[in-house]
């Protein structure tokens, strides 16, 4: 029964000082091909970070540095100011970093209860059966402090919800354990726009709780919807790190693509950073 | 009664939340279209086979064969606890008729051809069949062989296995009291009405519960009416049940095995950790796997139960029919088995079912088997007319399978 630690959040657009999660000089090898090289990231409390960048760009196998599958060649991860090694996935679910990935690891055949707890159902004593009242009360409260009110119930089976109700299961089992740093990969991909809508409603709620978000996404309207921040990858390397507020469409895609990378540092000369 | 649809409605408030929507007539009219049919098929199914057969036969729904019908279901319902317990989890054992046949052979071995007391045999075959499971579970999650073969191969060989302990003997008859008493012995009418009226007891006292748990975390409960006419039917049922049983020899000890054991199952699978993760697994294997959930041990633990429930449901066949011999647990056990687990309504697809219709599918099984040999009808017919039986079943899951999918909800 942890709660949130909403005593993060930072109510003003500027970001804390120190970094909650920062990647220093990740080079990442796959045999004969150099997937990532010294890229950089900062991720700070109560921000919502946009990763993007084309296809191949790195940003699953940045991704999945912080997730704990890929483990660096080279290079620093620190988290809360301390330098962290993660040997698998389970090292960073236990400091509080959780992804959560396209096909999202729903049971359709569990409601939301089940799924929000499995693996970590609560159970009475002294017959060992599961407390589904506890649980149940809990994902009401959890759901509702996400402000996800689409959901008749949550003893609704996952299988009978929408593609935006289901990623919003699978964000707040991220978020209800305790999560300060969550990852969504591609959240609004093959969704309509109500329930695009309602993700990146989401998206801002888990922001304004107080957790860093990171985000990875194609589609540039819904990173302009929500990101404070945008960090541009591009074969491999950092492309760019804009502030949002700061920027327009162009200058990102001109980044992504590569086109022109002097005038995109140029347009924004504060923020970009050049890359070699 | 809300006699409004809320359907479709897009967005509704934290209000709505705790509204339990549309009265009884609509929640039904939805599970027919969207293929949540529980066990209303089934039900309705063994009304139509009982009434057929009682106007063929006048005996059919006499205490006396309604008495049998009992008797003789409780090993198939066994087997069938176990296999749906596999079903659940998306495989299948095809070992399970063999296995029955392998437990009751190691028993009747002990028993009557070494004096081993009926103590100590009947537990030696239950643990025969545990061996088989744990070492069928081991092969199929340690060498990623799919179950259906790793289990085929068992059907083979643990037929095998028992005509070689039953050695030249061929056929052992079993005389001692003990094991006889399995499928052969009745509780008193007085000890009948006591067990079914501590039972109903504990299922309205557990309902109770649940509704003034649920209260006290502050959840919404369904109407008491609901809930007083679910303890009315299942007293209605159990009572006649228990009359019936008591107008000829009692209550069989065989049925109260097999109601302990589902009513068991039934409660492991639906409320504690280790069957929400079967379910689970069911499911979806990898969310399993990446929610911390070990996979393997699920799998191990339940190609366990199925191995040992089958050798439990042997251990009954033999003594129902005192005696074991070559082709105890061949023929149609296995399948009469798989079918009763699906046409009670477990899915072939995993994830979903329950333990009852372990109970359920072995009454229809039961049902038409014991009408045919009423009516003296030829192996060739009661072949075929279960054959059919299976295939209808499996249909009906395949289509409410295509209807959840159509409603949203595979």
């Amino acid at each position: 029964m942890t709660e949130e630690p909403s005593a993060v959040a930072s109510r003003s657009q500027g970001p804390a000082r120190e970094p909650l999660l920062e990647l220093r000089d990740i080079n990442v090898r796959f045999g004969a091909v150099q997937a990532l090289t010294d890229v950089n990231l900062k991720v700070y409390s109560g921000e919502v970070l946009a990763l993007v960048g084309d296809n191949g760009a790195g940003k699953s196998t940045l991704i999945k540095c912080i997730a704990g599958i890929n483990i660096p060649d080279h290079g620093q991860i620190l988290f809360e100011g301390k330098e962290v090694r993660f040997t698998g996935p389970r090292d960073p679910t236990a400091l509080g970093i959780s992804t959560v990935y396209q096909d999202l690891a729903l049971s359709d055949n569990l409601d939301v209860v089940a799924n929000l707890y499995l693996g970590r159902e609560e159970t009475d004593r002294p017959i060992p059966s599961i407390s589904e009242e506890q649980m149940e009360k809990r994902a009401r409260e959890v759901l509702a402090d996400l402000n996800v009110t689409t959901l008749q119930s949550p003893r609704l089976v996952v299988a009978s919800l929408s593609g935006g109700q289901r990623q919003s299961v699978a964000v707040a089992r991220s978020v209800m354990w305790s999560a300060k740093v969550v990852i969504l990969d591609e959240p609004t991909a093959a969704l309509g726009v109500a329930q695009t809508k309602q993700v990146l409603d989401l998206i801002l709620r888990l922001k304004q709780q107080g957790h860093a978000v990171i985000v990875i996404s194609h589609n540039l309207g819904d990173v302009f919807e929500v990101a404070d921040r945008i960090v541009v990858l591009r074969l491999g390397r950092n492309a760019g790190d804009f502030e949002a507020k700061d920027v327009d469409r162009d200058d990102v895609v001109a980044a992504i693509t590569g086109a022109n990378i002097a005038a995109a540092s140029a347009a924004t000369p504060g923020t970009a950073t050049p890359t070699a | 009664m809300a006699a409004e649809s809320p359907d479709a409605a897009p967005v509704l408030t934290p209000a709505t939340i705790a509204d339990q929507e549309a009265g009884p007539v609509e929640r039904f009219r939805r599970r027919v279209t969207e293929g949540e049919l529980g066990s209303l098929p089934v039900i309705a199914g063994l009304v139509i086979i009982w009434i057929t057969f009682q106007i063929l036969n006048p005996n059919f729904l006499s205490a006396r064969n309604l008495t049998n019908l009992i008797v003789q279901i409780a090993d198939m319902g066994t087997i069938a606890v176990g296999i749906v317990l596999v079903l659940l989890l998306g495989e299948i054992d095809l070992s399970v008729g063999s296995v029955s046949g392998l437990g009751a052979g190691v028993m009747g071995v002990l028993q009557v051809k070494h004096g081993v007391p009926a103590l100590i045999a009947v537990p030696a075959g239950v643990l025969t069949g545990t061996l088989v499971g744990l070492l069928q579970g081991f092969w199929f999650t340690r060498f990623k062989v799919p179950s259906f073969v790793v289990t085929l191969a068992g059907l083979l060989a643990w037929e095998g296995l028992l005509i070689l302990i039953l050695g030249t003997t061929g056929t052992i008859n079993l005389f001692d009291p003990g094991i006889d008493a399995i499928a052969g012995n009745f509780v008193s009418p007085a000890g009948g009405w006591i067990i079914a009226a501590v039972g109903l007891l504990l299922f309205l006292g557990g309902m109770l519960r649940t509704r003034q748990r649920r209260a006290r975390a502050g959840l919404e409960t369904r109407p008491i009416a609901g809930l007083l006419f679910r303890a009315a039917t299942a007293s209605v049922l159990v009572l006649a049940a228990v009359y019936i049983l008591n107008s000829d020899r009692g209550t069989p000890y065989a049925l109260l095995i097999l109601l302990g054991l589902v009513i068991g199952f039934d409660y492991i699978t639906r409320r504690t950790r280790f069957g929400r993760h079967i379910f689970a697994v069911g499911g979806n294997a990898e969310a399993a796997r990446r929610a911390g959930i070990s996979v393997t041990f699920i799998r191990m633990a339940v190609f366990t139960l199925a191995g040992t429930l089958a050798a439990t449901g042997g251990i009954i066949a033999a003594s129902r029919l005192l005696a074991v011999n070559q082709s105890s647990g061949s023929g149609d056990v296995l399948l009469n088995a798989i079918a009763a687990a699906v046409i009670g309504g477990t899915s072939l697809f995993g994830g979903r079912g329950t333990v009852w219709a372990a109970l359920t599918g072995s009454l229809v099984i039961g049902s038409i088997q014991n009408g045919m040999d009423l009516l003296a009808l030829s192996a060739a017919i009661r072949f075929m007319v279960i054959g059919a039986v299976l295939l209808v079943a499996v249909t009906v899951d395949a289509i409410a399978r295509q209807g959840r999918a159509s409603a949203g909800r595979a």
